[in-house]
């Protein structure tokens, strides 16, 4: 356990240094996700070394939004003001998001219908 | 009576009972059989922003203890590059055609989401908190904050996004006749990340793939494109007004 923790949070430590120093506007943690797939991938680091904590993260990662949403307590007259902005958009673009992205695979992919 | 009050302005209080919500809420969700208005994690924002309301606990208190929880959200971003390592060799067999979907949805997604937004009058503030909503929270609130959005307005939308995405989607591209299994997933990864992803997965185990695959290859793509894109769009959106 205490193996996954330091290699997680190391791969974190290191996006976010290389993030500040490359005066990135990436996030940190998504330079460490990339840095932790290619140590797998490269085997620096062995799924083992990794798993546990790696999991423990993925299968609960929905819980961890709680607590930024409860700061919708802040903005709840910016919604309210901006209502149509916010939701119309939102149901607008993820619709056309779905339907280019799944129409575009369905006609590149030939392996099978 | 004093002391019980000051008991719920402690660290652990809001720790514990932002646990208990949740997993109340997921209880319930189960019950009530996905029923989407049950979904945990917007069950559990609405009972602990009434619990706020009715027990006058600030915001910033509660947040003392709440941010031991989302603090986790960086190594849990850092933890989603296990499952794209285990699908390194089906995105190589597939590269081309996924790539290319995935690269014109995540253009598709925030160029049109800052779109509607400025078109339906949003502020600076608004549009910019939205530009990053298709992909997964953790993400959309790093790319928000770096690119000068509000990343709590960011979360509350990702997670409406994904809610809706993921009851709306499968219907919408059944109706449409794409059943490419390897589309809809890719589709409802991209459009609502991991709730889609959840909802897609019902439908068999190669939409599952997909569907991670395109939450997380859509996160990192967007966070690459999105400060670039609002660096050129909200100068021409200021030369329109």
């Amino acid at each position: 356990m205490i193996k996954s923790l330091t290699y997680i949070f190391g791969c974190l430590l290191l996006g976010e240094i290389i993030q500040t120093f490359g005066h990135l506007s990436i996030p940190g943690s998504i330079i460490g996700m990339l840095l932790l797939t290619a140590a797998l991938h490269f085997k620096i680091l062995l799924l083992d070394d990794v798993k546990r904590f790696a999991t423990i993260l993925n299968k609960n990662m929905a819980f961890l939004f709680v607590p930024p949403g409860v700061a919708l307590i802040q903005y709840i007259s910016t919604i309210q003001s901006q209502l149509l902005a916010i939701v119309g958009s939102c149901v607008l673009s993820t619709i056309i998001v779905l339907i280019v992205v799944a129409f575009t695979m369905q006609k590149l992919d030939k392996t099978n219908g | 009576m004093d002391e019980l009050y000051a008991v719920l302005n402690t660290k652990i209080f809001s720790i514990t009972f932002t646990c208990l919500v949740y997993l109340l809420s997921q209880k319930l969700y189960a019950r009530s059989r996905n029923f989407f208005l049950f979904h945990p994690v917007l069950l559990s924002i609405a009972v602990l922003i009434a619990y706020l309301k009715i027990s006058g606990v600030s915001y910033e208190t509660y947040k003392e203890g709440g941010d031991y929880i989302s603090f986790f959200l960086g190594p849990a971003v850092v933890a989603l590059g296990v499952p794209l390592y285990l699908q390194i060799e089906e995105i190589r067999a597939q590269k081309g055609p996924i790539l290319i979907s995935l690269i014109i949805g995540c253009i598709i997604g925030i160029l049109s989401g800052v779109f509607f937004a400025f078109l339906f009058g949003g502020t600076k503030e608004v549009i910019f908190s939205i530009a990053p909503k298709s992909v997964t929270t953790p993400i959309a609130m790093g790319i928000s904050g770096s690119i000068g959005g509000i990343p709590s307005l960011t979360a509350i939308i990702v997670v409406l996004v994904g809610i809706f995405g993921g009851i709306v989607g499968v219907p919408i591209l059944k109706a449409l006749k794409i059943t490419n299994p390897k589309a809809m997933g890719l589709g409802m990864g991209a459009c609502a990340h991991g709730v889609g992803t959840a909802a897609v997965s019902e439908e068999g185990q190669v939409h599952a793939a997909y569907g991670g695959l395109a939450l997380g290859l859509c996160g990192v793509i967007t966070a690459i494109l999105t400060p670039l894109f609002m660096n050129v769009v909200w100068p021409l959106m200021e030369m329109w007004k």
